[in-house]
């Protein structure tokens, strides 16, 4: 299964890379990526290896980093906090992330402030947003499901009526930045932005996949997961703190985009079980090939016009899992 | 595998909770701990599988203290079947309940292995839950899920098993089954059980809790006196070994000990 998903995400990725503006042959892109990974040959045209290699390869990668961390992100935290609608939006991590950036795009004069890009104050409130869930989230050394959850929603109300009291005071063109940020968006990737969000996107997954017996355990309940040898309020910590990492370093590069963490993993449980040892990796997969697709779709449908992410995501995503939802017998059940 | 309870007090929002409580079970020994709704039988359970540190005293299952052992120690010796494990949908088929157990046995790096496998199959077997194997979990009748939950606590190879109110909601001949289940296993056993006629069958020994201290302890025709049933249960009945070796619980005809208890049983 994992395999099929590499191949598949491969294949999606490199047929992202030959559709736009100008239409490259498969053939080429596979010959111009290759050289460029080191696999030697000639890269042909100057034109083209720029248009493969500085535009649109790294902006095809940021996607499916995106959409890998975000799925995680999403299949975590539905675990930890035992709640089915739980993702990064909705524990307030995302709406830390966008009043980073819209503080940033409305106050600084430049590009900045005191220092501070769009990208890094956004990955600064996610990790806000992720510390004061956790603060707030805890009593007498508890962190219980649904107090997360109300602390997280709350949380993020705060930093979301903030963030549109920016908006009232920003000139248009910051709000259209910032609608757009918000919405989120691959459309600047550059290859010196990859390696940071990369590397926390890959160590975290790893990372996570490696606690899935333990998350397992956890659908069991506190009590029996504490019977199982689980220390649940340690496990849950480390969770969030990954959770919110993950959200802040995606975030901060890509902007909020929305429904990746929320129903990706549930479109994984759908097809293939809950065992988080196969969900983790296969979200990370399925996030990033869907999110690949989109961002294609983001740029296709109203040429030459970008459409943000978040805009699409929904858009194509939920029919399908409404159809696959009507389809699942074992929803059924009480 | 011997479970020794000494001197446990625990206090949870400044109530007392439980006092002074001392208990022991001998390796293979199945004690029923019995007491009215709030005696603090479900507290008591807590501290021993680990979830509830008690602010005095000491819980040791085969001689050493629980709480110098590391959470996954602990399981590895002991695992609990409790009541929170209802009905939300987790997504899990009942070979992957079942292969919960198997959590304690490996640390971040451990992949299944044939013990895994061969644990899994076994409590399947063991707890006829075989023909289940790839439901899930949520479509299954309130008897199937509790022999599945004694499956997952039987992979888990426990030398102490943990039960809250495993046969509620159960009808009897599914009561009884899992009763034979658990004596058929020959673990060392601590058991929460509401219906006394149940505990009086299934257990060797006894210990009532009533306001959170241990207030008869022992074989179970010593514990089940129509002074105590009056006391702490609040009814008038009487327990006797039948011919045929089973122990009844014979409620009067008026069985609550009004005039006997009028505050405690109204409260």
């Amino acid at each position: 299964m994992l395999a099929a998903l590499l191949v598949v995400l491969a294949v999606v990725m490199m047929v992202a890379i030959s559709i736009g503006a100008v239409t490259i042959p498969l053939g080429d892109v596979w010959r111009i990526v290759l050289h460029h990974l080191g696999g030697g040959g000639a890269t042909g045209d100057p034109a083209l290896d720029q248009i493969v290699w500085n535009f649109r390869t790294p902006r095809v990668v940021l996607a499916a980093v995106a959409g890998a961390g975000l799925a995680v992100s999403g299949a975590i935290l539905q675990s930890v906090v035992a709640n089915p609608l739980a993702d990064p939006i909705v524990l307030g991590f995302s709406y830390g992330a966008s009043l980073g950036a819209v503080i940033v795009i409305t106050l600084a004069t430049g590009a900045s402030l005191g220092g501070l890009g769009v990208s890094s104050a956004a990955f600064l409130g996610a990790l806000a947003a992720g510390a004061l869930v956790f603060v707030l989230g805890q009593r007498k050394g508890r962190l219980a499901p649904t107090r997360l959850v109300l602390s997280g929603v709350a949380i993020g109300y705060v930093f979301l009526s903030a963030t549109s009291f920016l908006q009232l005071l920003a000139t248009p063109t910051e709000l259209r930045t910032t609608m757009f940020w918000m919405l989120g968006s691959v459309a600047g990737a550059k290859w010196d932005q990859l390696p940071l969000v990369s590397t926390v996107v890959l160590t975290t997954t790893v990372l996570l996949a490696l606690f899935g017996r333990r998350l397992n355990a956890l659908l069991a309940g506190d009590e029996s997961a504490t019977a199982l040898g689980v220390d649940v309020h340690r496990l849950r910590a480390l969770m969030l703190v990954l959770a919110s990492l993950l959200t802040g370093a995606v975030t901060a590069v890509a902007g909020g985009i929305g429904f990746v963490g929320l129903m990706i993993p549930h479109l994984v449980r759908l097809t293939t079980g809950a065992d988080h040892r196969r969900l983790i990796p296969q979200s990370a997969l399925v996030g990033a090939i869907y999110l690949v697709v989109v961002d294609l779709l983001s740029r296709s449908v109203n040429r030459p016009n970008e459409l943000p992410l978040g805009i699409l995501t929904a858009l194509f995503g939920a029919p399908f899992f409404l159809w696959l939802l009507r389809r699942n017998k074992s929803l059924d059940t009480v | 595998m011997k479970l020794t309870v000494d001197q446990l007090h625990i206090t949870l929002d400044r109530h007392p909770i439980l006092h002074n409580v001392a208990l022991e079970a001998q390796p293979g020994d199945i004690v029923g701990l019995i007491g009215p709704n709030g005696s603090g039988k479900s507290t008591l359970l807590r501290t021993v599988y680990r979830s509830l540190r008690p602010q005095q005293g000491v819980v040791r299952v085969d001689g050493d203290d629980v709480w110098a052992l590391s959470p996954r120690s602990a399981a590895l010796r002991t695992a609990a079947v409790l009541q929170e494990s209802g009905g939300s949908p987790t997504g899990l088929c009942v070979t992957e309940i079942v292969a919960l157990g198997r959590t304690p046995h490996h640390g971040l790096l451990g992949r299944d292995g044939a013990d895994d496998h061969e644990a899994v199959e076994e409590a399947l077997d063991q707890c006829g839950a075989r023909p289940l194997a790839d439901r899930d979990f949520t479509s299954l009748s309130g008897g199937e899920r509790q022999r599945v939950l004694l499956a997952r606590a039987l992979a888990q190879r426990p030398k102490l098993l943990v039960l809250d109110e495993l046969t509620n909601h159960l009808d009897i001949r599914a009561r009884f089954e899992l009763l034979d289940l658990i004596r058929s296993t020959g673990i060392t056993t601590l058991a929460v059980l509401h219906d006394l006629d149940l505990a009086a069958r299934l257990c060797d020994h006894l210990v009532a809790l009533h306001h959170g201290e241990v207030v008869a302890a022992g074989p179970v025709l010593d514990v089940l006196t129509p002074d105590l049933l009056r006391d702490v249960f609040g009814v008038t009945a009487t327990a006797d070994r039948h011919p045929d070796g089973v122990v009844r619980v014979t409620y009067g005809a008026k069985p609550l000990a009004l005039d006997l208890m009028p505050d405690e049983v109204i409260s």
